[in-house]
């Protein structure tokens, strides 16, 4: 059994490590954070065109697609530094939704849809109901066949940043068998999205009703690849997920230490006692562990197998790391840690979401088990 | 030095893989020690010794030291290339840790031409074993407070007091001292001189101290009047905290260098599912328990991250926020994952767990039980793991003193 993990760093990786840490700094300060959590949209469309116009939509898209034709782990840099900021937006769901065409998508699906997602429109999918099984395949809404078209049913839960999204990519059940489909939001009627309250207030999620949508047979992706896909879909999301609780628990450990610093009890600095250092150390030292796994996972992640096992540890760490941080961060805040303004529950309300997208530490260890004993 | 090739690197590695495969010592009728540290009899002693010598003249220790004082004077990564051959074979230790670890890198760094031609040559070869005399009965994790008196007399200084913890003292014949030469100094730090000090000088004592698996393997040594030459001071007078740092820095593993030989036998976890395979719960394999299994996952995930960090470290713009962040926990990581992995060994085991060295049927003779139990040596020793935590609160979060 390979015990060891491997760890490479590109100089494209590095640059945009350096443009990304900048631009959500400047761009994300946290004052905007809570003014675009009280908006209806959740994110600023002017930082979003600029996103765009910078190309980090284009990373991972091949060049006949109209992308810059780079991989997944030079994405992973700008995502981590987004959850540093806790920048508002829907890059994360574009991404996987891109994924997910470039993974099970048609020819033309990806000829007519990429070049768009590169130039800045966005996407999403809608795989969650409401059984909440992080099982990508264990789903009941159905898709039928009819001589005028093919007639969605059912409820799915959880879409991220859906009403931004000109396309959503469904999972149904047709014909026995899982088969994703590619929605414009064009055919989703008036009323079928409706906004969920989810436990991290930057992010945006919608129930959709799929009940009488119809489809025609060219928006299902293609039948063959759909587990491939559905695999590929749930790595990506854990990937870019824990790329953005790597840069989260980052924001976390570094706000509690700015108050560690400066706070004083009893005449001395709150720092200076070890009660409070030495569990941010622990802190600290989870979250480097889980940047390294995560810079491992970015570098191996087209790999069989060990792209895998990377991904899942990376996720299963990550989410230690961000959990023990933020809830930390509460507590060593006192009273101000008890109040809505004090940006403890921020990274809080955000490691749990995280945590619960795409499977938790405990799932993933238990799929890490299985394949690795 | 320019750095070795790739195919340099490989053709030297299996030169070192072929030389140990022929020349690894057949295991002795006695335990060998997994570290420096747990060196507690003659036998032991003589034992690895000799092996070291051997791996020294066959080229594989020091090869990243100049020629001119013994060494191999090739680039220090062909030295780094047989450390991990040697862990990876799981050959007996090197011994002379102290010499080849913190004496070797610091007269390389700092020490002058006589000094290192004095000293280097026996460091590789075994013939002069080094101990460290830092810590004091007092005094443990309190350094800059050491008492032990040095007082200039003539061509001399005069040594008082006593030193704890001294591995391998007893068969040490130069130790690495920290000692106070000016009581009066405006703050505690700056009264201290560091010694390259012979041992085997009248009114030096050691003293072996039983530990708590009831091996020996370090001393408490006694200075009553012991006369060491003046030349022995390096520095100057007043300096020596600030060598004693740097020799820390070598031993926390927050600076690199010269050092780096194999010293020490880690566990690997691969042998723990080993283990959780032969182990029986409720009638089946410990391996299908699910605690068992989210478990071993948790050890893998973590030896997994100590390894990813050692490699991220030469990565700079994953480091440059904050360059000494994964190099000063290292220590703090790995030997607490050591520890926690030997107890989780022992759990593993069942009623066996409960056996110890000596009874027949212990597993794998006894290693996870007295490994556990010698794993607080590396928990402790060299700045405890809560120390270790005030040092990265302090230097990598720049929170205040405790």
């Amino acid at each position: 059994m390979e015990t060891k993990g491997t760890l490479g760093f590109s100089e494209e990786q590095a640059q945009l490590l350096e443009v990304a840490e900048n631009f959500c700094r400047d761009k994300s300060p946290i004052d905007q954070v809570r003014a675009l959590m009280e908006s209806e949209l959740g994110y600023d469309d002017a930082v979003w065109q600029e996103i765009a116009n910078l190309g980090w939509l284009a990373i991972a898209i091949p060049e006949e697609y109209g992308g810059v034709g780079l991989d997944l782990a030079e994405v992973v840099p700008v995502v981590e530094q987004m959850g540093r900021r806790m920048m508002a937006g829907p890059f994360v769901s574009t991404t996987i939704a891109a994924q997910a065409l470039l993974a099970g998508g048609t020819e033309t699906q990806k000829q007519t849809i990429l070049p768009l997602l590169v130039e800045g429109a966005c996407a999403t999918i809608a795989l969650s109901e409401g059984n909440a099984d992080w099982n990508l395949s264990n789903i009941e809404a159905r898709a039928f066949k009819e001589t005028d078209g093919i007639t969605l049913s059912g409820m799915k839960t959880l879409v991220a940043d859906a009403v931004c999204a000109s396309w959503i990519i469904v999972s149904v059940i047709c014909e026995d068998n899982v088969r994703l489909a590619l929605l414009d939001a064009k055919n989703i009627p008036q009323g079928a999205l409706e906004r969920e309250t989810i436990i991290d207030e930057t992010k945006r999620s919608y129930k959709l009703r799929l009940d009488g949508i119809v489809i025609d047979e060219d928006s299902l992706l293609d039948e063959g690849r759909t587990r491939e896909a559905l695999q590929h879909i749930h790595l990506v999301a854990a990937l870019l997920i824990s790329a953005e609780m790597c840069g989260g628990t980052r924001g976390a450990i570094d706000y509690t230490v700015a108050y560690l610093q400066t706070r004083k009890q009893f005449g001395k600095v709150i720092g200076s006692y070890q009660a409070l250092k030495h569990p941010i150390v622990d802190a600290h030292v989870s979250y480097e562990q889980a940047r390294s796994h995560l810079y491992s996972a970015a570098h191996n992640f087209g790999q069989q197998g060990e792209g895998e096992v990377a991904t899942r540890m990376a996720k299963a760490q990550a989410g230690e790391a961000f959990s023990f941080a933020a809830d930390r961060s509460i507590q060593f805040h006192g009273g101000f840690g008890f109040t809505y303004e004090c940006d403890a529950q921020l990274y809080r309300r955000r490691s749990i979401w995280s945590e619960n997208m795409y499977g938790d530490a405990i799932y993933h260890r238990k799929r890490l088990a299985d394949l690795l004993f | 030095m320019s750095s070795p090739s790739k195919a340099e690197l490989e053709d030297f590695k299996k030169d070192v893989v072929g030389w140990l495969q022929d020349n690894k010592p057949r295991d002795p009728d006695f335990m060998l020690p997994l570290t420096f540290m747990e060196v507690g009899t003659e036998q032991q002693f003589d034992f690895l010794r000799e092996w070291q010598r051997k791996c020294y003249e066959a080229g594989y220790v020091g090869a990243g030291w100049p020629e001119e004082y013994g060494g191999g004077g090739m680039h220090q990564q062909f030295q780094d290339v047989a450390s991990k051959e040697m862990e990876a074979q799981n050959v007996p230790i090197m011994l002379n840790a102290i010499g080849l670890n913190w004496t070797g890198p610091l007269l390389l760094d700092m020490g002058c031409h006589e000094d290192r031609s004095r000293y280097l040559k026996g460091i590789l070869t075994a013939e002069d074993i080094w101990c460290q005399g830092f810590s004091e009965p007092d005094h443990g994790s309190d350094l800059g407070n050491a008492q032990t008196k040095a007082v200039r007399d003539g061509d001399d200084y005069v040594i008082n007091g006593s030193k704890i913890w001294t591995t391998q003292g007893n068969f040490a014949k130069y130790m690495i001292l920290l000692a106070r030469t000016n009581p009066e100094a405006e703050s505690k730090y700056r009264g201290l001189s560091f010694f390259l000090a012979p041992m085997q000088v009248s009114g030096v004592e050691t003293v072996p101290i039983r530990k708590l698996t009831g091996e020996y393997g370090f001393t408490q040594t006694f200075f009553t009047d012991a006369r060491i030459p003046a030349a022995s001071l390096m520095g100057k007078e007043g300096q020596g905290w600030g060598v004693a740092m740097r020799t820390l820095e070598y031993e926390r593993g927050a600076r690199g260098g010269q050092g780096n030989s194999y010293t020490i036998s880690m566990p690997d976890v691969s042998r723990i599912f080993d283990l959780a395979k032969t182990a029986m719960r409720e009638g089946k394999p410990a391996i299908e328990d699910p605690v068992v299994r989210d478990t071993l996952v948790k050890f893998m995930i973590e030896a997994r991250a100590l390894g990813l960090n050692n490699q991220r470290q030469s990565i700079m713009p994953l480091v440059q926020d904050s360059p000494q962040s994964l190099p000063l926990q290292s220590k703090l990581a790995w030997t607490e994952f050591i520890r926690r992995l030997n107890e989780f060994a022992m759990s593993l085991q069942g009623t066996k767990g409960a056996y110890y060295v000596g009874e027949g049927d212990v597993l794998d003779g006894g290693i996870w039980q007295r490994g556990y139990l010698n794993a607080f040596s590396a928990t402790i020793g060299g700045g405890t793991s809560q120390i270790q935590r005030n040092i990265i609160g302090e230097h990598v979060l720049n929170l205040p003193k405790s």
